[in-house]
């Protein structure tokens, strides 16, 4: 095994790994990068769209030869009852920029990408390496790694954590807690193929365009859920999420509900004689600002989905990851050139960094959503889709009731389902969260 | 309208290099299993966990996907333990 000490090792080559591996050894630091997976991208899991301006902070001329699916030029949000949804939409021919802001990837193919990017500038990746603990000096200072290769101790100056979420060494080391069950959602996907001209002419777009559906409704069965259709160019990757905690309670199986959400009515035709080539699972983090873990300590940082740094509103992750990657490998480089060492003390820059961030603002911002939505599930996700697609159907539907009926009929739908003040304090909560 | 869903036929797409006779996973024996350790059955993705006749639930996780699911429920109680396969080993997504 590999005896020299590093500046820097970092677990983990998802998008904070490698995000922290780039900007340290492109900055001359001697940076080892350890990856379980047979390759890097093999073990990570999104949905996935990718944000262009956080990956631009890191290697600007990305889009020279990064692994792009389509430019997003419309993002559809639908609430859905069993049998149809209500749509809100925006397209725009403004998104059919020199340099678009989000695409869509897939995450295999843009790791493996990342991941020759970081070789490039002289990180040494070693893939199929499990790391099992974290190597502790008496003083409960990180200075290194064990594997499961033989012989397999590696030291360094600083230790970044960028395991996911998922993370076993530092709830093993007793640097964080586990992520509890009401933080973390369950995702669950498939991948669609079909040629690109089928996506284009269903989802109405020509050449590189894409477009993206994000859903709540009735087939999350009340549980805090998210179901998502994205097109990438020769593919859709379909799939839906719900708390961990919920899952528990309802005891609804995962692929089942996935399978009835592919066979709604308004999801089917989309994906009608598409050949599936893989099902995945993933855990996201959900808990927000509350659920941060502590960032850094004696010759450690953590990073990314490990961090629990995601946007639950927003569905951003993977450039909080890239966001948080980059600032902890900016805080180590800044001490390793002022000749601090990486103590709890000095690696208190990696957290200042983030707090001056959008990344801390935004999760500050909706501190209070996540549970909201956890304790208010059967309402957001169930009773409300409901209700605003029979006001739909009594809107729309045209047999001769009068209008005033209609809307008196409707009114009447929702005051009976969650009263007055029910509607009120709903309202007023969800204003208060959103703030 | 129900959909008889058969997870094999979903895990069937993917790629695993299974380490043979060192599961990743383990339940722990008991009698009578908690309710947390019940919900698995049903919770897991791959449907990795089962009910046996004598009423226990049992872990086979050739199938598994990694996602933590069933540590998160169960691991802090101590009626599973929950390792990374070795390096190399496992699930081997091709898109992810």
């Amino acid at each position: 095994m590999i005896e020299e000490k590093f500046d820097a090792i970092v677990v983990g080559a998802g998008m904070a790994g490698n995000a922290a591996a780039y900007t340290m050894a492109s900055r001359g630091l001697k940076v080892l990068q350890l990856e379980r997976g047979e390759y890097p991208g093999s073990k990570n899991v999104q949905g996935a769209i990718m944000y262009a301006s956080m990956l631009e902070k890191i290697i600007p001329n990305f889009r020279e030869d990064a692994p792009l699916e389509r430019h997003i030029i419309e993002q559809r949000f639908w609430i859905m009852d069993d049998r149809g949804h209500t749509a809100m939409q925006y397209r725009s021919d403004d998104f059919n920029e020199e340099k678009p802001n989000r695409y869509t990837i897939v995450r295999a193919q843009f790791d493996k990408w990342f991941s020759r990017k970081c070789r490039e500038v002289g990180v040494t990746v070693l893939t199929e390496t499990t790391v099992t603990d974290l190597l502790m000096d008496s003083t409960g200072k990180c200075v290194g790694v064990k594997t499961d290769r033989a012989g397999g101790v590696l030291r360094a100056d600083v230790v970044v954590l960028a395991e996911g979420v998922n993370g076993l060494l530092g709830t093993r080391a007793g640097l964080r807690e586990m992520p509890k069950a009401e933080n973390v959602a369950l995702a669950v996907k498939e991948m669609h193929f079909l040629p690109a001209e089928t996506i284009e002419s269903r989802f109405n777009l020509s050449g590189d365009e894409g477009c993206v559906i994000e859903m709540v409704g009735t087939f999350s069965k009340g549980m805090t859920g998210l179901g998502f259709v994205y097109t990438n160019r020769e593919s859709i990757s379909v799939g839906l999420g719900c708390l961990v905690s919920d899952f528990a309670e309802s005891r609804e199986s995962p692929y089942a509900m996935l399978e009835a959400f592919k066979n709604h009515p308004s999801i089917a035709p989309l994906l009608a004689g598409s050949e599936v080539k893989e099902y995945a699972a993933h855990l996201i983090p959900e808990g927000g600002f509350k659920a941060i873990p502590q960032l850094y300590g004696d010759g450690w940082v953590v990073v990314g989905d490990a961090a629990h740094f995601n946007n639950a509103i927003h569905r951003e992750g993977s450039n909080l990851a890239m966001t948080s990657g980059r600032l902890a490998g900016e805080a180590i480089h800044r001490l390793k050139a002022g000749r601090d060492a990486p103590t709890k003390e000095n690696l208190k820059l990696y957290k200042e960094l983030l707090d001056e961030s959008f990344l801390m603002k935004d999760l500050k911002k909706y501190k209070d959503m996540p549970g909201l939505f956890h304790t208010n599930s059967k309402n957001f996700f169930l009773s409300y889709p409901e209700l605003i697609s029979k006001a739909a159907q009594n809107y729309l539907r045209v047999d001769g009731t009068p209008k005033l009926e209609m809307e008196k009929k409707t009114m009447k739908n929702f005051i009976e389902k969650r009263s007055r003040l029910g509607l009120i304090s709903d309202a007023v909560k969800l204003a208060f969260a959103w703030r | 309208m129900t959909i008889a869903v058969r997870v094999e036929d979903k895990l069937y797409q993917n790629r695993y290099l299974v380490d043979a006779g060192r599961p990743h996973i383990t339940v722990l024996p008991h009698e009578k299993p908690s309710a947390a350790l019940v919900a698995l059955t049903t919770v897991c993705p791959a449907k990795c966990y089962e009910m046996t006749d004598k009423g226990t639930v049992d872990v086979t996780p050739d199938g598994c996907m990694e996602c933590g699911t069933c540590r998160v429920l169960c691991e802090a109680s101590g009626e599973i333990t929950w390792e990374y396969p070795r390096g190399g080993y496992g699930v081997l997504f091709k898109f992810g």
